[in-house]
């Protein structure tokens, strides 16, 4: 007799999959009604785009509870959890495979909709069926692969010759099976930054289908105005913060789990992530210059219609397996479906916009490079460069398999090539456009305001060289950050000295008034400060890591920069979770005083047969010890393989990208004013409402 | 004006140094006597095994990947340069175990496209960078009929 799944799993299956499937139906419904021209079908549409949230919740939760409770019965359940994974694994196994992860995305697209459905409905009347349509049509193209191709809920059957296939419906002369214990998740996903560091990527992804649908909908009614750039603004910002927040916890996570002392390996999956960013931030700087001067309108509606294009570019990417190889994109199920809705999608925004070209005419020109506005394009331009060379890097492998049959890596060398010096450029620029004017761009001016700051930014490199270090890129990029900090911190003091003079207060208190009274500047602001702090480390470690390797035996020690590692010992133990640990005792001076001991270790997963290096890590401000457990010879032969890194700036990295998410916060916050004035907007029709009913 | 004239020097410059750095020469290490574990990383980190996707062998884990290093410290030790012993990889197994693609046969394309594109983009940059410069210039001289209309715009917005 083969296990089947129990009653209570199998129910809680069936009732998962009907409401995913409700909910499919309900976006199918919202489409057509959205497109009659007739405010109470309108009305219909809205419930119905906000239904697929309720359904895919009660889904989700029966998801959970299959995966919580270990129904092995499922394939999905079965390839991502095991008995041995303690609870919370078991829970965020949700995001730990392909299926899941694909249905996790739906449901938080179904819950931005609902979301963008419950709070900006009011505004904007005319933008409401394009903005249900974008919103549904998306969320059918994704729930329609999980449901069909994908899906978490499939069943596992074995057929009586002992082969074992999985599908919703039982294949005849096949019987249910449930086997013992699952697989269990890739060891290397077991880390609590993959805990958090997937569904703060989606929520940023994700995130950027709203400005995207506004944007739609703003070019099919033909407005001319920004208000689809007002009504979504917020909801960009905080889709930009989630991906910056994704992007850096993914850099934590490799520099202490995948074990080879960097934090950023320009890997396809990593730029996959990257290019929206680059096209967001591009975005969030032009859009100011549209919101002040009526400009660069066309710019960033196709700043926008990219930044979706690569969202779904970047989920076909990591998603399909193309990068490992065209022909596995071929063999998978949801490759080719992909590539015609992105092709689909990317067709469609297009001819809109060219359709709309004339009506997008900016109301202003350009007067001048060197003014504010010229800058924040030049700015623009060079963010479109970075993303021109990630995607050909990215890309190339593929167009190479695919026309001479031969793989090809790219691999860091170039992308520091191609996309250093421009990130330099930007740098320079973000330390020269809050020194401009707006609209003028007197070439005397800028030099008056520039001089002073980049003066005092040459002292840092000038006391390097002094120092004797003497890397021309080091130097350069060191006094751009400086620069950067110069200028910025300096727009902080004046704002508070004015505002203290202004309002006799004291100068912090200006200061805390200031930032709170002008967030989005402020925070703009403070985020530079965190990009500031982070080139401070991108260039620390990049330009001065160094790196040994030895083999010790016991009591025997190597040394790197100020550091003297002794090595005292190795154990080997097995842990309750399945894996066997070799772990290595390091005693650690410092100029010739013991500061830390260190325990370096490889943990084996014995089911998976993956081995796992764990880093250990003496960190301070200036510098991170990062030590590697590569090898050892069989217990009491004593030889043990180290490789050590010294990471200079490293933490000023984490750092930098704290202060850097705090400014979006600050950015992203809702002001006062604005609260104010929407709660008077609802009392003031609350009363209309009022009035017309007293009326009637 | 004279300041506007920077920007040309500026992209020109730029693009000088970026084909220099394009075409840096990779480091050469003397071949020792007896290879440390530093010098066969330091060719190792150039190269990918075809197995472990986008994980340098420097740091690469597996069986397969310590055989390499295997016998890039047997090359080394028998004098081998680094760039020899890259080409001798990428020989026996593709040119993907290099850490990008050789500036050689067809992907030479992979290193002429981006240049092509900076190049592109400076000369379009420039190109456009100008035309407020002759506009500036020409302010002297009969103000444009459409100049005149905006003139006339601004000061009613003003008013």
């Amino acid at each position: 007799m083969i296990a089947a799944l129990s009653l209570p799993h199998l129910l809680l299956a069936d009732l998962g999959l009907s409401a995913a499937l409700l909910a499919f139906c309900s976006a199918l419904y919202a489409i057509p009604a959205a497109l009659r021209k007739d405010a109470r079908w309108l009305a219909s549409a809205r419930n119905a785009a906000i239904a697929p949230f309720v359904l895919l919740t009660l889904a989700v939760a029966c998801l959970e509870g299959l995966l919580y409770s270990g129904a092995f019965g499922l394939q999905y359940v079965n390839a991502v959890t095991s008995r041995a994974m303690p609870w919370y694994l078991r829970l965020t196994a949700l995001w730990g495979g392909q299926a899941g992860s694909l249905f996790f995305w739906c449901w938080l697209l179904s819950g931005y909709s609902a979301l963008v459905m419950l709070r900006n409905w009011r505004r904007e009347r005319d933008l409401q069926p394009g903005v249900t349509v974008v919103l549904m049509v998306t969320l059918l193209f994704f729930l329609g692969l999980v449901i069909a191709l994908e899906n978490p809920f499939n069943k596992l059957w074995v057929a009586p010759a002992g082969g074992v296939s999985a599908g919703i419906w039982q294949p005849a002369g096949t019987l249910p099976f449930a086997p013992n214990d699952g697989r269990g998740l890739n060891p290397l996903l077991r880390h609590p930054g993959m805990i958090i560091h997937p569904p703060m990527l989606y929520l940023g992804f994700i995130g950027f289908v709203v400005p995207y649908a506004f944007a739609i909908a703003a070019l099919v009614a033909g407005r001319r105005d920004d208000a689809w750039i007002r009504v979504s603004r917020r909801w960009t910002l905080l889709a930009w913060m989630f991906l910056s927040l994704g992007l850096l916890l993914g850099g934590r996570w490799a520099y202490d789990v995948l074990g080879w002392g960097g934090y950023w390996g320009w890997d396809p999956v990593e730029i996959a992530a990257f290019m929206p960013w680059l096209t967001a931030t591009a975005f969030l700087h032009s859009v100011l210059i549209q919101e002040k001067r009526g400009m660069f309108k066309h710019w960033n509606m196709s700043l926008i219609i990219l930044t979706y294009a690569l969202v779904v570019l970047g989920t076909f990417l990591t998603r399909s397996g193309v990068l490992s190889s065209v022909h596995a994109f071929a063999q998978s199920a949801i490759g080719p479906w992909f590539f015609a809705f992105v092709a689909l999608m990317a067709c469609v925004s297009l001819g809109l916009l060219l359709k709309r070209w004339e009506l997008l005419r900016g109301d202003n020109a350009l007067d001048s490079w060197l003014s504010r506005e010229g800058l924040f394009l030049l700015n623009n331009l060079i963010f479109m460069g970075i993303l021109a060379a990630c995607l050909w890097g990215v890309m190339y492998p593929i167009i190479s398999e695919l026309f001479t049959g031969q793989k090809v890596t790219v691999g860091p060398p170039y992308y520091e090539r191609t996309t250093g010096p421009l990130f330099a450029v930007l740098l320079l620029l973000m330390g020269v456009a809050p020194l401009a004017a707006w609209r003028a761009g007197a070439a005397r001016r800028l030099g008056r305001a520039f001089w002073k700051p980049a003066l005092l930014a040459g002292l840092l490199p000038a006391g390097l060289l002094l120092a004797g270090i003497t890397q021309p890129a080091a130097l350069l990029g060191l006094w751009l950050a400086a620069l950067v900090a110069c200028v910025t911190l300096y727009e902080f003091y004046r704002g508070a000295q004015a505002r203290a003079r202004l309002t006799a207060g004291g100068f912090w208190h200006s200061f805390v008034h200031l930032v709170l009274r002008n967030r989005r500047r402020y925070g703009g602001f403070t985020i530079h400060l965190g990009v500031v702090l982070m080139a401070f480390g991108i260039i620390g470690i990049e330009l001065f890591q160094s790196e040994t390797q030895a083999t010790l035996a016991y009591g025997e020690q190597l040394s790197i920069g100020q550091y003297q590692l002794r090595y005292d010992s190795l154990v080997e133990f097995p842990a309750s979770d399945g894996r066997v640990i070799t772990r290595a005792t390091l005693n650690v001076s410092k100029n010739g005083r013991v500061v830390t001991q260190l325990f370096p270790r490889r943990d084996y997963f014995t089911d998976s047969q993956q081995p796992m290096t764990i880093p250990a890590v003496y960190s301070t401000l200036p510098e991170d010890l990062y030590v590697l457990l590569v090898g050892w010879e069989p217990a009491g032969a004593g030889g043990a393989t180290f490789k050590v890194y010294v990471n200079p700036l490293v933490n000023w990295l984490w750092a930098g990208g704290l202060v850097f998410i705090i400014g979006t916060l600050v950015a992203t916050w809702p002001e006062r004013r604005e609260l104010q004035t929407a709660a008077e907007r609802a009392r003031a029709a609350q009363l209309a409402v009022r009035s017309v009913s007293a009326g009637a | 004006m004279r300041f506007l004239r920077v920007p040309l020097q500026y992209a020109l410059a730029l693009v000088a140094l970026a084909a220099a750095l394009f075409w840096l020469p990779a480091s050469v290490r003397a071949a020792a006597a007896t290879p440390t574990d530093d010098e066969v990383n330091a060719v190792a980190s150039q190269l990918y095994c075809p197995v472990c996707e986008n994980v340098p062998l420097d740091v690469c884990g597996t069986q397969a990947c310590s055989q390499w290093r295997a016998i890039i410290r047997q090359k080394l030790q028998a004098g081998w340069s680094a760039s020899q012993i890259h080409a001798f990889f990428a020989e026996q197994y593709g040119t993907r175990v290099l850490a990008s693609p050789p500036f050689a046969g067809a992907s030479v394309l992979f290193w002429l496209v981006p240049l092509a594109l900076l190049a592109a983009g400076t000369v379009l940059l420039v190109r456009t960078l100008r035309k407020p410069a002759t506009a500036a210039t020409g302010a002297a001289g009969p103000v444009s009929e459409a100049h005149a209309a905006r003139m006339e715009r601004e000061l009613d917005d003003w008013r």
